[in-house]
């Protein structure tokens, strides 16, 4: 038998579809590979925080009865998934990589934890993160890093660390992240998978622990771009429970990723954004971009260069607005309703326990976040700061509108650097560095997806394909032509 | 100088006031989730993710709510924004789900406004800052403390019920040159907005049970200067009489301070409903910053311009107008105007009249035996349980003989014990009229025989005297007995009918 | 890099009152790295003050919508068991709390 965790999920749904293998076979597998490599805080790839093999085993089991009643089963039926633990999933632990949510059991599905559930997905477990989604290594986690599979002494890239590596290790063909500031596609990159941040608003945000309300968005993580356009239509749609959630059709990405596979892109003007890229990008990372321009130029595509001159301004802009919102959406931590609760002696008052508690549940990247964002709120600096970066912010969505008038998509290398080693970067301006050509995208809200695009000193580089608002198809169809001419490296396993 | 009455401190001052009110509306559901509004239920159980704050939620806006504030603007005069945003108000509290408070702050729905009240015949404009959309919180309960409050509790416990429902709040702008009716008008003020958002139907605004709360601000200039004084806040304001009480109390407390030189800290105070007087609140070490900022959760709202026109056409009159168009259909002098005004009373007369009864009776009721009644209970006469559409079936049933003016009284007394319809009351109480003539003869019979003296003074002529003999009928009868009827039976038996 | 003119100077103090504004029981010795850190990051996100923003509207949503309701419809409330399942204490079916120092606001 093939090995089954080998296999896209569009194979794998395949087989299920006609009864070749059972979905039960195929969690197993899967449970199996995680069994095998994934290990846990002190070794192993360390991709799950929690491994959910009963709710697998009966969903892969409903799966196979809906098949032999002759049911219809939905594109992903009998597919299994892991998901990102800021996602929150009824009945099973979600902790956020924090601390302070400890054994907390949520009460609710977040939407797009039903709408994978009802496309069939079978979800092993839930993933690894930087706590709170806040960072690039996923060394923030409370619960330990996780390793990016290519190297286990490097890291998986953050804050979606978890599921990428858990994809790239074949525990899973597919995943779900959230992407902030570049959580998705910064980890596709490094652990060499492709990974899709859609529109703002195109997947449901309700039930996705909010870091920064106005950037987060959760995506999908695959092997291949069209498992990956797969998963997109599985989780994407109006959500009335968001209010910000888009009322229009979903994007037909699949139809894009198929047609992309013909390897045509004639017509298509694709421009190379001079903001990212140059001082600060390794120079690997820059070869493997140019190889990768020079590809989409073999197929048929016209290569302009283009300048964004705000963009320089988007890693402050970011770093202004995402704690700003954070430090808001992470107040309602406070030992009352769930989670952890620390000094509760008799003695303190609620004021002392609630501090206690969150100095106790916060690690320290959500705290100077926290803090910074209380700053940037401050009344005196409201203006200068976080009212500055919504400016900041509009000057960038026009210069992608004005990029867009001029081509079709705009491209980048997606990270600076490759996987860098686990505890080699301290200090956090350093760290915040590696959003620098994934931030411009999540500001402006527009689609953006990685895809791998060769190796430097054997590890993954991902090419950034940015598309205007709404059209992430378009990301799918070039990623798909990209891919047909320019195999994706094969992951060591 | 010794400041005891409001006379006292227009000697030296000038007051100036201020109300926030908050005004819980009458939706089915939350302002931001779809929980019950329903009051009562047992602890957390109209709760969800969303008005609990649980990590993952978001909020979803009531279309009702939104246009409840309108109307709400509209009938204060308001200009409607043509584009707002919602904004979270950050800070922690245990009755707080999510730790800030999805308000809205520098882009209020309605702004602009203002409402004319009337004092004595002199009408004050009292201006509307704002109207805008806000949440409401859980509800603590302390335990442990002596008296149940905060002071001094062991510990507290929380439910969140409560929290998100829709609360509006309107402020208005300060209001000078009140003089010594500061009080009076914002108490007029209070009265009015409520019977306003009561004709709206957007609220059952009952102030003791918190569907309709005040703050109260107050400060005090001496006459003649410039700027504003320092100003308190005064909560705990339960009723409209406290409002009255509560300005006046803070205007002579004031008073009394800055004449001995001192300065009137800006703080909030708490309104003693026991002793009519206000004591400080806890003071906080510094004001607090909420580092307000849009709410990103939700999108702005932008009322088209035909909406907020349709919502216009078809408000329900609204009470000025109601009033003005009574006055003008009751057709009273200036001064019955001013009397029925006084005693609180011109829409009652004119909504008895609409429901068909004659001007003359409907204000002799309503002036009359209802007002001191309303007195002796200590409300407001709109208050009692007798609403105009009793009192006109009452004065109905008098003037086709139904029943006597004293079976009258008795049908009013029932209803405003139980609130029930006129003939309920009359049915249960069997207040009717005996007319039956076999039982009035007899009742006749039975006094003439019990009171020959009279009897035989009516016989020699002396008519007068038949009245004593009524009244042992009408007391036979428990009042039953049409009088006119019972007199001329009387009349006939003795000899001079 | 040239500092701005906005360009602060995060004093332990400062770190201290942010802390409790946000209620975290920093400790003294945390104090002192996160000043310095948190000055080195507004020192770089202080940038946003180089770029002439004069005329330019202020972009806090990606996504253009507007009017977004929904109907006045009671929806099923979470079960009770539920909601207090994850509290770190309950009495009287109510989250039990220390004792509250500051007053209602």
């Amino acid at each position: 038998m093939t090995d089954l965790i080998r296999l896209t999920a569009a194979e794998t749904a395949a087989k299920v579809a006609t009864g070749e293998v059972s979905a039960v076979e195929v969690a197993q597998a899967h449970l199996d590979r995680i069994a095998e490599v994934d290990g846990g805080e002190h070794g192993g790839v360390h991709a799950f925080l929690h491994v959910d093999t009963d709710g697998a085993l009966a969903a892969a089991k409903a799966i196979d009865g809906k098949r032999a009643a002759g049911e219809e089963l939905g594109p992903l039926a009998g597919v299994p998934l892991a998901m990102k633990d800021v996602v929150v999933t009824r009945g099973l632990p979600t902790t956020s990589g924090s601390k302070i949510l400890q054994g907390w059991i949520p009460p609710y599905d977040a939407t797009i934890t039903t709408r994978i559930k009802d496309a069939g997905i079978v979800m092993l477990g839930k993933t690894n993160m930087d706590e709170f989604a806040m960072g690039s290594s996923t060394e923030n986690s409370a619960y330990g890093p996780t390793r990016n599979p290519w190297d286990q002494t490097k890291i998986p890239g953050g804050s979606s660390g978890g599921s990428s590596a858990a994809v790239a290790a074949f525990e899973a063909p597919l995943s779900i992240g959230t992407d902030t500031g570049g959580s998705i596609r910064q980890p596709a990159a490094v652990t060499g998978i492709v990974g899709h941040k859609p529109t703002y608003g195109a997947v449901s945000r309700y039930g996705l622990i909010a870091f920064s309300s106005s950037l987060d968005q959760a995506g999908p993580f695959a092997r291949t771009v069209l498992d990956t356009a797969l998963l997109y239509e599985a989780i994407a749609g109006h959500d009335p429970l968001d209010s910000t959630s888009l009322d229009v059709p979903v994007a037909p990405v699949v139809a894009a990723a198929r047609e992309g596979a013909n390897g045509d892109l004639a017509g298509v003007k694709v421009g190379v954004i001079r903001e990212l890229g140059g001082e600060g990008y390794e120079p690997g990372v820059t070869a493997a971009f140019e190889a990768a321009v020079a590809t989409l130029k073999g197929l048929g595509a016209e290569i302009v260069e283009v300048s964004c001159h705000s963009f320089d301004y988007a890693l402050a802009a970011y770093y202004l607005i995402a704690p700003s919102e954070c430090s808001s959406n992470l107040a309602r931590f406070d030992a009352v309703r769930y989670g952890l609760r620390v000094g509760d002696d008799g003695n303190n008052s609620l004021e002392d326990v609630m501090s206690l508690t969150r100095e106790a549940g916060f690690g320290p990247e959500v705290k100077r976040r926290i803090m910074i964002g209380t700053y940037a709120l401050s009344s005196g600096y409201y203006d200068a700061y976080y009212g500055q970066a919504q400016k900041v912010r509009r000057l960038i969505a026009d210069d992608f509108n004005k990029a867009f008038a001029q081509v079709d998509v705009l491209v980048s290398p997606t990270a600076p650097t490759v996987a860098f080693g686990i505890g080699e970067v301290l200090d956090p301006l350093t760290m915040y560095k590696n959003d620098l050509a994934t931030l411009p995208a999540s500001l402006a809200g527009v689609p953006a997806i990685s895809v791998p695009a060769g190796l430097s000193e054997g590890l993954p580089v991902g090419l950034q394909i940015i598309a205007p608002t709404l059209q992430d198809d378009r990301c799918f169809k070039v990623a798909a032509a990209f891919e047909s001419a320019s195999p994706f490296p094969e992951i060591p396993s | 100088m010794t400041f005891a009455t409001v006379e006292d401190v227009l000697a030296k001052y000038e007051p100036t006031f201020g109300l926030e009110t908050h005004v819980e509306l009458n939706t089915k559901s939350k302002m931001f989730c779809g929980c019950s509004t329903d009051f009562g239920g047992e602890p957390n159980t109209r709760t969800c993710p969303t008005c609990l704050g649980l990590p993952g939620a978001l909020p979803a806006v009531n279309a009702l709510a939104i246009e409840s504030t309108i109307k709400i603007g509209l009938a204060l005069n308001c200009s409607i924004a043509t584009w707002c945003r919602f904004a979270r108000k950050n800070y922690f509290y245990p009755d707080m789900p999510k730790n800030f408070q999805t308000s809205q702050y520098d882009e209020p729905l309605c702004f602009d406004g203002y409402l004319d009240v009337e004092v004595d015949g002199v009408t004050h404009r009292v201006g509307i800052e704002r109207v805008h959309m806000e949440e409401d919180t859980g509800k603590n309960t302390h335990v442990g403390g002596a008296t149940g409050r905060i002071h001094g509790a062991d510990y507290s416990l929380v439910d969140f019920n409560r929290a998100g429902i829709p609360l509006i709040e309107i402020v208005t702008k300060p209001v000078p040159g009140t003089g010594a009716l500061a009080p009076e008008v914002a108490k007029a003020y209070v009265t009015a907005l409520r019977d306003i958002l009561r004709t709206l139907g957007v609220s059952d605004v009952r102030m003791e049970q918190g569907s309709l709360r005040c703050d109260v601000n107050t400060s005090l200039a001496p006459l003649g200067a410039t700027e504003w004084g320092t100003r308190t806040e005064t909560k705990n304001v339960n009723s409209l009489r406290s409002v009255e009480r509560a300005v006046r109390s803070e205007m002579i407390r004031q008073a009394g301070l800055l004449d001995a030189g001192q300065r009137i800290l800006q703080e909030t105070r708490h309104f003693q409903e026991t002793t009519g007087e206000t004591r400080p609140g806890r003071s906080k070490e510094e004001a607090t910053d909420y580092r307000h900022f849009p709410e990103l959760d939700l999108v702005p709202v932008a009322p088209a311009p035909e909406w907020v026109e349709q919502i216009r056409a078809n408000l329900p009159e609204l009470p000025a107008a109601r009033r003005a168009r009574l006055v003008e259909s009751l057709g009273v002098s200036a001064d019955d105007l001013q009397q029925m005004s006084n005693a609180g009373v011109v829409e009652l007369v004119g909504e008895t009249v609409e429901a068909g009864a004659p001007v003359a009776e409907a204000r002799n009721w309503w002036q009359g035996y209802l007002t001191q009644q309303a007195n002796a209970k200590e409300v407001e006469t709109a208050e009692l349980n007798i609403t105009p559409a009793h009192v006109a079936r009452v004065i109905a049933l008098v003037a086709d003989g139904t029943l006597s003016t004293a079976l009258a009284r008795q049908a009013v007394d029932g209803v405003l014990e139980t609130g029930d319809d006129v003939d309920a009351v009359i049915a249960a109480k069997g207040l009717k009229k005996v007319s039956d003539t076999g039982a009035l003869e007899a009742a006749a019979d039975a006094a003439i025989a019990a009171d020959p003296d009279a009897a035989q003074k009516i016989r020699d002529g002396k008519v007068a005297a038949v009245g004593a003999l009524v009244g042992q009928v009408m007391k036979a009868t428990r009042g039953q007995a049409d009088a006119a009827a019972v007199r001329e039976i009387l009349l006939r038996k003795l000899g001079q009918a | 890099m040239p500092d701005s003119h906005l360009s602060p100077r995060v004093s332990t103090s400062d770190v201290a009152h942010l802390a409790r504004l946000a209620r975290l029981a920093v400790t003294d010795a945390e104090l002192d790295t996160f000043a310095q850190q948190l000055d080195v990051i507004l020192g770089a996100v202080a940038r946003v003050a180089e770029l002439d923003v004069a005329d330019v509207q202020p972009m806090s949503h990606a996504v253009a919508l507007t009017n977004v309701f929904r109907p006045d419809e009671v929806r099923p409330s979470l079960p009770r068991e539920d909601v207090l399942a994850g509290a770190p204490a309950v009495e009287d079916d109510k989250f039990r709390v220390p004792r509250i120092l500051a007053e209602e606001a």
